[in-house]
């Protein structure tokens, strides 16, 4: 931090604002000040308000009490051209570009008309930015074939295109590699230089402390704290983030046991910009946790269908025990003692209009719940009741509907019905995101306890910091390809983030 | 604007919209009076007296509902299942052929009643069959298909009434021979037109419910509509599941060709039904897919259409009126079904 910037001028002020959603005060006199060429960092679980705060700054929401002011200018409510073009960009955490058009095509949309005339102006004023930001990206390439991190540049190109001289960027790593967020970081110090301003949300501690010259701790809508990044330490912010000290479990290494399920060489076909599964041999072991780690749309979506039963394999097999499995669908795969955790609980793994019993029996209602084709409400509701009380479900009753719950609350029910058969085989695909960091522990300490008491887990996650805590073994996936199993400990982050590029697999092959 | 889901909608949202909904069908009603240069209060007032002034008002009332209770709870079962059934119509017509088929002599008492409506429910279910199969396997949509069948299904009766059914007594006129008298269905009053049909199709609707509720099917029926993905994940067997539906869904459509046939006409013709198959669709949405609820709103359909009859008569506005009504109270329950999830925001 220099004197500099202290003294810099006031770029953004959020004075005290206020929102609230029926009974749920989102944003409790929230006040926040960007100066210029400053990296704030917002800071906070999911749900402590971070979003709905950006969303009033960007104009998608208007604030009950408290006003915004750009530049020293208060800034119309509920208007996102009104945002633009006093000068804030934002970069959504899922971008919003035209995969079917140009790099230079998708900055342009929008801004003005495609045929206009100033076709090379606007290359030209392309390539200049992306030579002083960083930004290395060919403005003539189709978006649909660029990386995920070529795709954030895309956006970043596309605030600053519009003149943008503050940019907010929510969860910006969230998708990347630690190779490409260290890129993104780069241009974020090049940029601040060039006298923008950055507010950066985000949860992960150490990318704050990385990048950020101030952070603003959002608890429960309130701003907790407000401290300067170099006068602090992790564990202090995370204590104003949870409001307490609060550690996550990590497991011990355990001596492995028998493949309980194994990938044979499994193939699926590519779908679209997704890419299926090239030869996946996998083996899990009981008593394991194995943790694959990969960007996100490199295969695992293709390999925890497979795994679920949603679909077959074009080539390989997967074998269950001893045999070979025949006829795999999602059902047999319950009748085999694999336990599923989606990775979208909302569509995937609940029902939203239906109640916390119906939810609860969803798997279990062919053999558990019912003879000869009636129901036994009686029983399924004494088993909900049952998960509400082991699992440590927060809600009224069985007889809520499953949508009024907390992501946390939505996937503990999830949880204790996948356990309650007491399955061999467990296969959890990003089983914490979105959930407040009392949820995330409770969710990996009960995947422990399954591996303690033998079962075999599978954990399918972006966030490296999750797989490497978790996983007894670790695989990468990337471009639909498995890498070796790496035992605990023996990887770096770094060395990780190599393989999750694609870089070391084409080492592998041409040793 | 744009439209914002609404997380928790209340209960004054959810049940106030719709009795909304009626209450604006009804100042609609008053509208098209006036526009028909009558009395709107009186036009009202004349087609509440018309459905329910008279004890032989109240029975035609309930005589017209009974085949609209069928085809309601057989649109209410599909659409449950956002199996989107628009063929109630042939699926109705495939239940009346039935009747007459086996209703004309091919079978003598006392097993004729049970084996005709039998025969009827599968013949709807196996019309129904083909579009599900088409759905499941090639993904055809089934509104296409069930809606196009309508039409194939009615052109069918006319070859039928014209050449192998044709009444050799009629007169010339295109309807069928006569059911013999066991094939008829009793009344449910001595002396009165209301038949057992109309009982049967109370029935029917306890039955739907208690399937809905009670069954695993029903469960599933309900799952697979409100989230066939979750269900798949879940390990339902997603497409035997919409197979069943249909097959329940067009039994149910069936049967409202069959009580027609047996309990009122005693004969098939081309006219049987003016449009009930389609009129079933109101009477499911306006009953939010309840089973019991399909009852009370095919009554309530039912009772516009035969008061608007008399009101017709009496007050010389046409009885178009009373399919206005019916189209109007449709848009007006969708908009105030979507309403009820969803709220408008400016910006």
């Amino acid at each position: 931090m220099t004197l500099g910037k202290e003294e810099a001028e006031v770029v953004l002020r959020l004075d005290r604002i206020s929102k609230r959603f029926g009974a749920l005060k989102a944003n409790n006199a929230v006040s926040l000040t960007l100066r210029r060429g400053e990296v704030v960092a917002l800071l906070g679980e999911n749900g402590a308000g971070k979003t709905t705060l950006m969303n009033i700054l960007f104009g998608h929401y208007v604030a009950d009490e408290g006003v915004v002011e750009v530049f020293g200018q208060p800034l119309p409510p509920g208007n996102p051209r009104a945002a633009l073009s006093a000068g804030v960009g934002m970069v959504h955490q899922h971008f919003t570009l035209a995969g079917n058009l140009t790099v230079l095509d998708n900055i342009r949309l929008g801004t003005e008309g495609l045929w206009s005339p100033s076709v090379s102006g606007a290359r030209a004023k392309v390539e200049q930015l992306s030579r002083d930001f960083g930004l290395a990206v060919h403005p003539d390439a189709k978006v649909g074939r660029l990386s995920v991190g070529e795709r954030q540049r895309v956006e970043i190109l596309k605030a600053l295109y519009r003149n943008a001289r503050i940019l907010i960027l929510d969860e910006p790593t969230a998708v990347l590699t630690p190779q490409e967020a260290e890129a993104l970081f780069a241009t974020l110090r090049k940029a601040t230089a060039l006298g923008l301003s950055v507010i950066f949300i985000s949860h992960k501690l150490h990318e704050v402390m990385a990048i950020a010259d101030r952070c603003v701790v959002l608890r429960h809508g309130r701003v907790v704290g407000e401290v300067d990044t170099h006068a602090t330490d992790r564990g202090a912010l995370a204590a104003l983030m949870v409001g307490g000290e609060l550690s996550l479990p990590r497991a011990e290494a355990r001596a492995p046991g028998a493949v309980l399920m194994k990938l044979d060489r499994v193939s699926t076909p590519d779908r679209g910009a997704a890419p299926g599964l090239k030869a996946v041999t996998l083996d899990l072991r009981a008593g394991q946790i194995t943790g694959l780690a990969g960007v996100s749309g490199n295969g695992q979506a293709a390999l925890a269908e497979i795994l679920g039963g949603l679909s077959v394999p074009s080539s390989g097999q997967i074998v269950l025990g001893d045999h070979p499995v025949a006829g795999w669908s999602p059902g047999e795969a319950l009748a085999r003692g694999v336990a599923r955790i989606p990775e979208d609980r909302h569509h995937q793994g609940s029902i939203a209009d239906f109640d916390l019993t119906e939810n609860a029996v969803l798997e279990g209602y062919r053999t558990r719940f019912s003879h000869r084709g009636w129901m036994n409400w009686r029983a399924a509701r004494e088993f909900a009741e049952g998960i509400i009380k082991g699992y440590d479900v927060r809600c009224p009753g069985p007889e809520t509907r499953i949508r009024l719950l907390s992501g946390g609350n939505m996937q503990k029910l999830i949880l204790g019905r996948a356990m309650a058969p007491g399955p061999r085989v467990i296969l959890a695909n990003q089983p914490v995101r979105g959930l407040d960091v009392g949820a995330i522990a409770y969710v990996q300490s009960q995947l422990i306890a399954a591996r303690d008491r033998g079962a075999t887990v599978l954990l399918i996650s972006e966030d490296l910091d999750e797989i490497m805590g978790l996983s007894d073994v670790i695989h990468v996936m990337s471009q639909g390809r498995l890498s070796p199993a790496f035992a605990r400990g023996t990887m770096t982050a770094a060395e990780l983030g190599l393989w999750m590029a694609g870089q070391r697999f084409g080492e592998a092959d041409a040793a | 604007m744009r439209l914002e889901p609404i997380a928790n909608p209340s209960a004054a949202r959810q049940l106030g919209l719709p009795a909304l909904a009626l209450v604006a069908t009804l100042g609609v009603a008053m509208l098209l009076a006036l526009i028909a240069g009558a009395n709107p209060l009186a036009v009202l007032g004349q087609i509440a007296t018309g459905a329910l002034g008279s004890k032989l008002a109240v029975l035609e009332t309930l005589n017209r509902a009974t085949p609209l209770i069928f085809t309601g709870l057989a649109v209410a079962v599909a659409f449950r299942a956002k199996l989107w059934n628009i063929g109630a119509e042939a699926q109705l017509y495939a239940g009346a052929i039935m009747a007459v088929v086996l209703g004309t002599g091919a079978l003598g008492s006392p097993w004729v009643l049970p084996l005709s409506a039998l025969a009827a429910m599968l013949a709807g279910a196996a019309l129904l069959l083909g579009p599900v199969l088409l759905k499941t396997r090639l993904g055809v949509d089934e509104v296409v298909t069930t809606l196009l069948l309508n039409f194939i299904m009615i052109l069918f009766v006319s070859y039928l009434l014209e050449g192998p059914m044709k009444d050799p007594m009629g007169m010339g006129w295109p309807k069928s021979t006569p059911l013999i008298p066991e094939a008829r269905l009793p009344r449910l009053v001595e002396g009165l037109r209301l038949h057992w049909g109309f009982a049967l199709a109370i029935l029917a609707a306890i039955i739907v419910w208690v399937i809905q509720t009670r069954t695993t099917l029903g469960f599933e029926i309900r799952a697979v509509g409100q989230n066939p993905e979750a269900a798949r994940f879940a390990g339902m067997p997603v497409n035997a599941v919409l197979v069943k539906t249909a097959l329940l869904s067009g039994g149910l459509a069936a049967l409202a060709g069959w009580s027609e046939v047996a309990g009122l006409k005693g004969h098939l013709s081309s006219d049987l039904s003016p449009g009930f198959g389609y009129t079933g669709i109101i009477v499911a949405m306006l009953a939010l897919l309840h089973p019991l609820g399909v009852v009370v709103t095919a009554i309530f359909v039912a009772g516009i259409f035969v008061g608007s009859d008399a009101m017709s008569r009496a007050a010389g506005v046409p009885t178009y009126i009373a399919d206005m009504l019916m189209a109007t109270a449709l848009l007006f329950m969708v908009l105030a079904i979507l309403l009820s999830k969803v709220r408008v925001v400016r910006g």
